[in-house]
This record gives structure tokens, C-alpha cells and sequence, in this order.
């Protein structure tokens, strides 16, 4: 596979990378420290167009492709994996299933001003019963007049406290198989923010992307008009799943550029620091150990690159799916940017430790990125599934 | 109304620098960026634009891969690229340069509201002669090192910032502005305007498209033409570190004293 990029791909690198030196690292200490959500960047950023980059022109967006988009989420993540992934959810989780699950009416009504980051996008799947267990949700929705009334709540929603328009999946009745056996009928729905009976709730205290608005959502018989719903009544797990296959590229990216700035500090770190008279980066361990994480994280960049690719290709009419691929690129660049930055973290020794250094925060942030959007042992499902081993 | 900005593509300075046994600089195995001050002039222009919608040219002299650089100037917003490229003009220095770049803009074309912009100075030679000289050369007033732009139909308020201070300055359109860093920051790409700057408008002008205008005199250009010779090029050795003294008292002014009068500074 050819993985030379385009003159406006290699350009929008460069942007990336100018973006993310002047203006997201020097923040990415405190972003993290203070548990701030880094808004006037994210201006800046919409500015730019980063929050609308896969979209197409049509609908307000920069017209540019999947990998570029993942390009972005990487080079962010290399310097704070909080701003990564405002995009990722933003642009995989939200913008995603309404340009393809939704209608024309409600493409027109909310990609535009989420494309151009005037209104930050939010997904809501995850339940206090329901993680991995997709199915196990509690939330319903009862169709009323012209109106669906939702109850129940969401934890762990991305952007939450900052989002304006959130995809949310909620119980809409009961399916029976031929066999007779019941299951529960989820389908989507688009709410905003200001919708009545709809409120954001508590914000999580995490290990790492402290950065990133972690919310609950609740619904208290939350009144969402009925051509809001996403999709067919009844296909959401469905969309659900088709989205989080996108939205895993995201999240592999994001894992990438953890990987790769902290092998850039490393690097940067061991040519300086002295060690039994001379520079710890002439020490073998040193470069072996880097050689080891930089060829690792090549073939996880491969894996991000072709996942993107492949999606690209789905959206320009291939008849294929993406699945398989964004679940081997979540598995291996997740797992890879917890081992490096792990391994980086001792070659920095006990200043690596220290909060004076980004490393630590780097490995608490790259945790994440095994759980989210679908855990580790989740793509291992998909992928042994794939295989057909059963 | 148009706003023509005069670019330069030059070596990172902060990478490796290497001259050619002629004293040109070796450009091809240095990384480029854009002049910095040029940015400023450009930004300059497009916060004109934004203002008032004009078009916005850029026009830089170079190698063909200077293309490059000035599609990432179409990317920031930019509507129109002019290269002006050929073997003839190779090696020019400021007076040729001068000759070349001004038929360049004259042929882009300076109508009655129009500004030509370019940078203070560029960081390889430092010479601060072009600008100026474009100026000289189209017979347009110019204001240089500005730091501040108000408009007001054709009369530009400029600041022109001077070592100790600064002087305001009325002058009408037409008109060349040499522009520093403190007038401006410079924006960013984004991301529509990458995907939109290989489709924008992008000419290419050889030395057969300039050489016969009269602003050009074809037995000064180039390196031959060039009344500059370099003499010698090389890299200053670094200064040595100082010397750090300690203390607040009468013995310490005394030795300070002593020093600087031994170094006839004082």
C-alpha cells in the first residue's frame, strides 16, 4: 500500500505540527494540571477548520479526507491528547452518524455549524449498566404526539459540558426473533442542549485527558421532537456500532500521537541528561529501547493510516466495511502508546516521575486510549470474530 | 483594488547553513521557509482584504520549487501566485532583484488603489535594499518599516517605527509599504484554503515574459550582472561566554571600572 501523501496532505501536516508547537503545547501542562478545558484553542482551532475536516464541502466542511482528519488528532495528541480527542468525538462520534444515518433535513439543520466548530459535538452510549454491554442500557424512549420524551442517564460522555448537539441511544420497545427470545429495540436520537428535560451532570475526576469534559448526561422526561431521530426507529445499536468502527481511528490516532511525542521527549531528554560522564542516549539501552518503540510505532501508524484509508474509500462508494481494521489499529496503537510511554517514563528515571516533565502525564493519558470507544478485549472480539474462531 | 506582496522563500537560519564556493548560499541542501517579515506584509494584505475584499497577489522570485511556498500563501488566503523563475535571473543581487521583481509587479499590474507590500528585510542578506528599490524603480512613494495601517479611502495613515520612536505618515495609493514584525500576526493555513490553493490562479514569469521590459537591463542581471561582488562568506566564530562578576561593593565597581576602561569602553 501506498502511503505517500498528497501535496495538501503533507501541507495540512505542517499546519498540524505548526498548530500544535505554538499553540497546544504550551498549554498542555496546565490543560492538564487545572482540569481545563482548553476553549480558546478550540476557537482557534474552529477557526482553521479542524472541527469539520472529513466533511464534505456541501455540508460546511473543508471537503479534505478521513486520514487527514486522523492526521490532525495525531499531531494534537503528540503534544495533549486532551485536545485529540474534543476533535475525535466531536468529528467520529457526532458529525459521523449524522452525515450518514441522517436525513437531508437534518444534515442541513446541524453539520454546518458543527463543521465549523460554532457548536461542539457529544455521543451518548455509555450507561452506569452499560459499558462493553451495549445492549444492557436502562434509557427509554416513548414516543408522544410529534414527540419523544426521554428518560434515564449516560456517564462518561466526551465534550459533554461543552457539547450543543449529542447523538444518544435510548430504548424504544422490544424485539422478539424467530425463536421467540426478547431483546431490547435501541434506536438514535440528535438532542441539543437546550432541549427541555435534558441537563449534563456530574464531571469526572479522571487519571489522564483531565482536560476532556467527562460528563453524565440526564434525561428527566426530556422532550426531543420526533424527526430527530436518528435513522430507522430500532436500527441504533447498529448505528452505534458503525460509528464507534469510525470513531476508532480517531481514538487509534489519538494513541499514535501519544506514542510519538513521547519518543520525541525521550529523545530530546536522553541527548541531554549525563549519566556516569556521558549522555544517557549513548547508552545502548537507550537506543535500543528507542528503536524498538520507534519501529513499533511505525507499524501502528501503518495500521491508523490504512484504517483511514480504507473509511475514505467506504465513503467514496466502496462496497466494504472498516471494522476489522479500525479494531487493529485501536488494539495495537492503544496497547503500544501504554507500553511506550511506560518505557519512556523509566528512561526518564525519577524526573520523569515529576509533574516538571510531560512523560508522566503522557502515560496516564495513553491509559485511556485501551478502554474507550470500545476496550481492548472488545477489538480483540471483532477481530477474532473476523477470523471466523469461535 | 489589489494588494500585491512581494515574498521571499529563504534558508531556516536556524538549521544548517552552507555556502557555495562562488559565496552564494547553498540553498538547495539548506531547509526553506518563508521570509519572516514577509509574512507580516502578507498578513497585512489579507486583514485588507478582509476589510474590504480586495485581491490579494503574491509575487516571489525563485527556483520552481518556490512553488511550494506560495501555494501554502494561496492556503492562508491568498487569491493569485506569481513565480517570476529563470536560469537568467539566478544569483541576482538587490539591484537586480530590484529590476526584475519591479516589471513583475508592473506587469501584475499597480492600478490607483493598489498597495505593494513587502517585508522589511529578508533574514539570509539582511540588506533591507528591495523594497525600497521596487519603489524607486515603479516611481511609487513608499513608507518603510511600518508598524501600523489606517485606511481611508486612498490615504493610508502608516506608523513608521524608527529606533527611539516613531513618525505617522499620510500617503496615498498607489504606494509600496515595507512592513515589520510588530505590525502584525501573521495567521495560520487552514485547512479549506489547503484544499482549495491548487486550484487557485498560478503564473509563471521566465525572463522571455520580462526581458523586454524597460525596467530591466538584461547586462545587470543575474550573477555576472550583479554589481555586488562576495568577496568571502563564512561563519563568525560563536563569541565566548562572559564574565560574570559578583558583589556590590567599592572593590567590585573599582575592577568593573577597570575592565571596561581596559577595553576602551569607557
Amino acid at each position: 500500500m501506498d502511503f505517500t501523501l498528497s501535496k495538501e496532505q503533507l501541507m495540512a501536516q505542517k499546519l498540524f505540527r505548526e498548530f500544535a508547537q505554538n499553540e497546544v503545547k504550551p498549554l498542555a501542562a496546565t490543560v492538564d494540571e487545572e482540569e481545563m478545558f482548553p476553549l480558546e484553542n478550540v476557537k482557534k482551532m474552529a477557526g482553521l477548520g479542524f472541527f469539520g475536516i472529513p466533511v464534505p464541502r456541501e455540508y460546511g466542511g473543508q471537503g479534505a479526507d478521513t486520514l487527514t482528519y486522523a492526521m490532525c488528532v495525531e499531531e494534537m495528541s503528540k503534544v495533549c491528547a486532551t485536545t485529540g480527542v474534543i476533535i475525535s468525538a466531536h468529528t467520529s462520534l457526532c458529525i459521523d452518524p449524522i452525515l450518514h444515518y441522517g436525513t437531508e433535513e437534518q444534515k442541513r439543520k446541524y453539520v454546518p455549524d458543527l463543521a465549523a466548530g460554532k457548536k461542539i459535538g457529544a455521543f451518548g452510549l455509555t450507561e452506569p449498566g452499560a459499558g462493553t454491554d451495549a445492549q444492557g442500557q436502562q434509557t427509554v424512549a416513548v414516543l408522544e404526539d410529534d414527540h419523544w420524551v426521554l428518560n434515564g442517564s449516560k456517564i462518561f460522555i466526551t465534550n459533554a459540558g461543552y457539547a450543543d448537539v449529542f447523538v444518544v441511544f435510548a430504548i424504544t420497545g422490544t424485539v422478539v426473533d424467530k425463536r421467540g427470545r426478547k431483546s431490547k429495540e435501541i434506536s438514535a436520537f440528535i438532542v441539543e442542549r437546550d432541549f427541555p428535560g435534558f441537563k449534563v451532570g456530574k464531571h469526572e475526576k479522571k487519571m489522564g485527558i483531565r482536560g476532556s469534559s467527562t460528563c453524565e448526561l440526564i434525561f428527566e422526561d426530556c422532550i426531543v421532537p420526533k424527526e430527530n431521530l436518528l435513522g430507522k426507529q430500532g436500527r441504533g445499536f447498529s448505528i452505534a456500532m458503525g460509528t464507534l468502527d469510525g470513531g476508532r481511528i480517531g481514538i487509534a490516532a489519538q494513541a499514535l500521537g501519544i506514542a510519538e511525542g513521547a519518543i520525541d521527549e525521550t529523545i530530546k531528554y536522553t541527548s541531554e541528561r549525563v549519566q556516569f560522564g556521558r549522555r544517557i542516549s549513548q547508552q545502548q539501552n537507550t537506543q535500543f529501547q528507542l528503536a524498538d518503540m520507534a519501529a513499533k510505532t511505525q507499524a501502528a501508524k501503518y495500521l491508523v493510516y490504512a484504517a483511514a484509508c480504507k473509511k475514505q474509500a467506504v465513503n467514496n462508494g466502496l462496497k466494504d466495511r472498516y471494522t476489522v481494521e479500525a479494531a487493529m489499529a485501536k488494539l495495537f496503537a492503544a496497547e503500544n502508546a501504554s507500553d511506550v510511554t511506560r518505557r519512556c517514563l523509566q528512561l526518564f528515571g525519577g524526573y520523569g516521575y515529576t509533574r516538571d516533565y510531560p512523560i508522566e502525564r503522557m502515560m496516564r493519558d495513553a491509559k485511556i486510549t485501551e478502554i474507550y470507544e470500545g476496550t481492548s478485549e472488545v477489538q480483540r472480539m471483532v477481530i477474532s470474530g473476523n477470523l471466523g474462531v469461535k | 483594488m489589489k494588494a500585491i506582496v512581494c515574498v521571499k522563500q529563504v534558508p531556516d537560519t536556524s538549521g544548517k547553513v552552507s555556502v557555495n564556493e562562488n559565496g552564494t548560499l547553498d540553498r538547495a541542501s539548506m531547509a526553506t521557509i518563508t521570509n519572516p517579515d514577509d509574512l507580516n506584509a502578507v498578513e497585512a494584505a489579507l486583514k485588507l482584504k478582509d476589510e474590504t475584499g480586495c485581491e490579494v497577489v503574491v509575487v516571489s522570485m525563485g527556483p520552481p520549487p518556490a512553488e511550494g511556498m506560495l501555494r501554502e500563501l494561496l492556503a492562508r488566503g491568498c487569491d493569485k501566485a506569481v513565480l517570476v523563475s529563470g536560469r537568467e535571473f539566478g544569483g541576482s543581487d538587490t539591484y537586480a532583484t530590484s529590476q526584475i521583481l519591479a516589471a513583475a509587479v508592473k506587469k501584475v499590474g499597480v492600478g490607483p488603489e493598489d498597495i505593494v507590500f513587502c517585508g522589511r528585510q529578508a533574514i539570509d542578506g539582511d540588506t533591507a535594499q528591495v523594497g525600497p528599490q521596487i519603489a524607486e524603480k515603479l516611481g511609487l512613494p513608499q513608507v518603510t518599516y511600518v508598524a501600523d495601517i489606517q485606511k481611508e479611502g486612498n490615504t493610508l495613515t502608516v506608523k513608521r517605527m524608527l529606533e527611539d520612536g516613531f513618525m505617522k505618515i499620510k500617503v496615498q495609493t498607489p504606494c509600496l509599504l515595507t512592513c515589520i514584525k510588530e505590525l502584525n500576526e501573521p495567521r495560520y493555513m487552514s485547512v479549506g484554503g489547503i484544499w482549495d490553493c491548487y486550484q487557485k490562479p498560478y503564473e509563471v514569469y521566465d525572463y522571455e515574459a520580462l526581458k523586454n521590459d524597460p525596467l530591466i537591463d538584461t547586462d545587470t542581471i543575474g550573477l555576472q550582472g550583479s554589481p555586488t561582488n562576495v568577496y568571502k562568506s563564512f561563519t563568525p566564530p560563536q563569541k565566548g561566554a562572559g564574565t560574570m562578576m559578583e558583589g556590590a561593593d567599592k572593590a567590585a565597581c573599582e575592577k568593573l571600572v577597570g575592565i571596561l576602561h581596559d577595553k576602551q569602553v569607557i
